[in-house]
């Protein structure tokens, strides 16, 4: 293991997994608070190893960033024995469970790189990382994530999941449509907290992600994505399942918009020679299904969301003349002119909109945070939008409506070429 | 009679060739002093152009809002203002050097307090564009922030940010060059003073219920806002 990752781990973690020796297995956790969840995470976690792979030598690495509520305590508290009596499995392999504190900042980043440093160190063939506040997950999903690697040689397994037709609508509307058309590769959640990945891909991002670069601190698991792309490594999806509905308020959308946009427009740099070279998109083996849509009705304020687009587009105007073309800003204009019943946010303005915007980023036009947050409320226009227009359409219809959006993402990639060679 | 005045004119005439001789030498520096930093200037703004071009200190400009100040004033871009005015500066100075070299009484102090002022004059504009720079991030971080957190009138608030900030730094740069520095220093705290108490009575007064609202739903019972909506945007 290189020096940076043995300075970086601290001693007794070091101590801890030299004691477990290597293993075929690993499961990361990252974790912050989570003491409602992380038990019985944990008991579905050695569920999941004792049913499917008894006979695999396995660690789970709970990374922890300073819990105040026990959490780590947890973690090594839940016991194998337990899930052994409910169950009825039996390991013929000592299930290690080891927890570790991180750097409290930046939290994704130093998580995610003491479960890769941990990877390396003990040499394991497949690895998952679980998410920590997930309420459905369940012990398929660890096969699911894991087989894939084990058996198939895939480096990263993305997870799919069954979801309400408006949630994860950054994902829908920006994420997953804008990398498709970079990068040509049809992942649908590129942006996971639950995902599989073999060691040897562990240990080349490790060696290769720059972790002390300011934008290193955010969007660590579309940053791996991304680099399992760049590096064309075997990449699959796996169906595992209900994402849980998690609730987040319209105020964290900025934050979101830093996790995942922010490291989206930040690659776009230095792989342009990758992107800039690539046409069309292809599918990726998927194991089940690729998408499952749910229709639940949901509360959504829509006189909210245009106000606030609206008056974003009116506040905002001097910001928008030094990211967004002319011709862009007054159709954007026009659209904040129109009413709740009658709002349209096109497709295609959308997508100008957007590689605008990360022409801009590239060009660094103001403070690149500032350009983040400026889209903000052009995307509770574009949601406004989709609900509008999809509020009594099928699960079908929605997933047609995102595959006419990912083809105007790829139709307009050579808009986007033009924009960022522009001015140079 | 006649001899005397012949001789007296001569006199005359010698000394201001012995006076033209002595200042001639001193005369012909000064010439070559204004030539060489004619020559120097002119390299200098030439090096400092291409700088500047490189840096792209035009674009930092325009990010201070320096660039519409110009703009306004129709000067032309701030590359060229600086590389300008700096051209002029150490041309300046090199005659002044010149004008020393004559050895006139009463110039060699001012000459002194020139070259004394010209750093401060220095640090007080790096110290004007750096205000603006930071004037202008603050203000556009303000009303992006407002903007995304829905609250009223955001340019009013960042209006506010820009315009207390470059006060400030006004307030610096006057102290800097030493003009009206009491006056400078005074007219600040009358003004933010005025300023901050002014907002403090505006929020007090009229920000009662809101400040209560804020406080309630931050401390006390932290209730789900009928306005929020049920879908996550990851």
């Amino acid at each position: 293991m290189r020096l940076a990752e043995e300075t970086f781990l601290t001693d007794d973690f070091v101590r801890q997994l030299s004691n477990v020796g290597e293993v075929d297995i690993l499961v990361g956790l990252p974790t912050h608070n989570n003491a409602k969840t992380i038990g019985s995470i944990v008991k579905t976690i050695q569920s999941g190893i004792l049913r499917w792979f008894p006979r695999e030598r396995a660690v789970i690495i709970n990374a922890d960033g300073g819990s105040r509520d026990g959490t780590p305590e947890l973690v090594t508290g839940v016991s194998i024995d337990d899930v052994r009596r409910s169950s009825d499995l039996h390991a013929l392999r000592t299930l290690h469970s080891i927890t570790t504190k991180y750097a409290p900042s930046p939290a994704g980043q130093a998580a995610m790189r003491t479960i890769l440093s941990a990877a390396e160190l003990l040499q394991a063939k497949a690895c998952i990382v679980m998410s920590p506040e997930s309420c459905s997950v369940e012990a398929e999903w660890i096969s699911r994530l894991l087989q894939p690697v084990r058996n198939d040689g895939f480096d990263l397994v993305a997870p799919t999941y069954r979801r309400h037709k408006f949630e994860g609508l950054l994902i829908t509307n920006l994420l997953y449509p804008m990398s498709r058309a970079l990068y040509g590769l049809r992942i649908r959640e590129p942006y996971a907290h639950e995902f599989g990945f073999s060691g040897r891909l562990a240990s080349e991002f490790l060696s290769q992600n720059s972790w002390d670069d300011g934008a290193g601190g955010s969007g660590i698991e579309l940053r791996f994505t991304l680099a399992a792309i760049r590096a064309r490594h075997p990449i699959c999806q796996s169906f595992l399942g209900q994402k849980d509905h998690v609730e987040q308020r319209g105020a964290d959308l900025v934050p979101a918009l830093r996790e995942t946009v922010g490291p989206l427009f930040s690659a776009l740099e230095p792989d342009f020679p990758v992107w800039s070279a690539v046409v069309g998109s292809q599918p990726l083996p998927t194991i089940g299904p690729d998408h499952e849509v749910l229709l639940d009705l949901v509360r959504v304020n829509r006189k909210r969301l245009r106000a606030m687009f609206s008056s974003g587009v009116a506040e905002l105007t001097t910001v928008f003349q030094s990211i967004l073309s002319p011709a862009t800003l007054v159709e954007l204009q026009k659209v904040a002119q129109l009413g709740e019943e009658d709002f349209e946010y096109s497709t295609e303005l959308w997508v100008k909109t957007v590689y605008e915007f990360a022409a801009s980023y590239h060009k660094s036009v103001i403070n690149r945070d500032h350009i983040i947050q400026a889209l903000a409320p052009l995307f509770r226009g574009r949601a406004l939008a989709f609900f509008t227009e999809h509020r009594n359409g099928s699960g079908e219809d929605v997933e047609n409506a995102i595959e006419n959006l990912c083809l105007e993402f790829e139709r307009l990639k050579p808009y986007l070429l033009q924009m960022w060679k522009s001015g140079e | 009679m006649r001899e005397m005045i012949v001789s007296e004119l001569s006199q005359a005439v010698q000394e201001l060739a012995r006076g033209f001789a002595h200042y001639l030498p001193r005369l012909i520096v000064m010439l070559i002093l204004a030539f060489a930093g004619w020559v120097v200037a002119y390299v200098v703004k030439a090096i400092l152009r291409s700088i500047l071009r490189l840096i792209k200190f035009d674009r930092l400009s325009e990010n201070a809002g320096a660039s519409q100040l110009l703009n306004k004033a129709a000067l032309p871009p701030a590359t060229e203002v600086l590389s300008r005015f700096v051209f002029w500066v150490v041309w300046f100075g090199f005659i002044l050097i010149g004008v020393s070299v004559l050895g006139i009484l009463g110039l060699q102090e001012q000459i002194g307090k020139f070259f004394f002022f010209l750093p401060r004059l220095f640090i007080a504009l790096f110290i004007l564009f750096f205000g603006l720079l930071a004037a202008s991030f603050f203000s556009r971080a303000a009303l992006l922030a407002a903007v995304n957190a829905n609250v009223p009138s955001p340019r009013v608030l960042s209006l506010l940010v820009r315009s207390i900030i470059i006060v400030f730094v006004l307030s610096i740069v006057f102290e800097e060059v030493g003009i009206a520095e009491q006056t400078m220093l005074v007219a600040f705290g009358i003004g933010f003073g005025a300023l901050m108490l002014g907002l403090a009575i505006a929020f007090g007064i009229g920000g009662r219920d809101l400040a209560r609202h804020f406080l309630e739903k931050r401390f006390v019972h932290p209730k789900k806002d009928e306005s929020e909506d049920e879908f996550s945007p990851l």
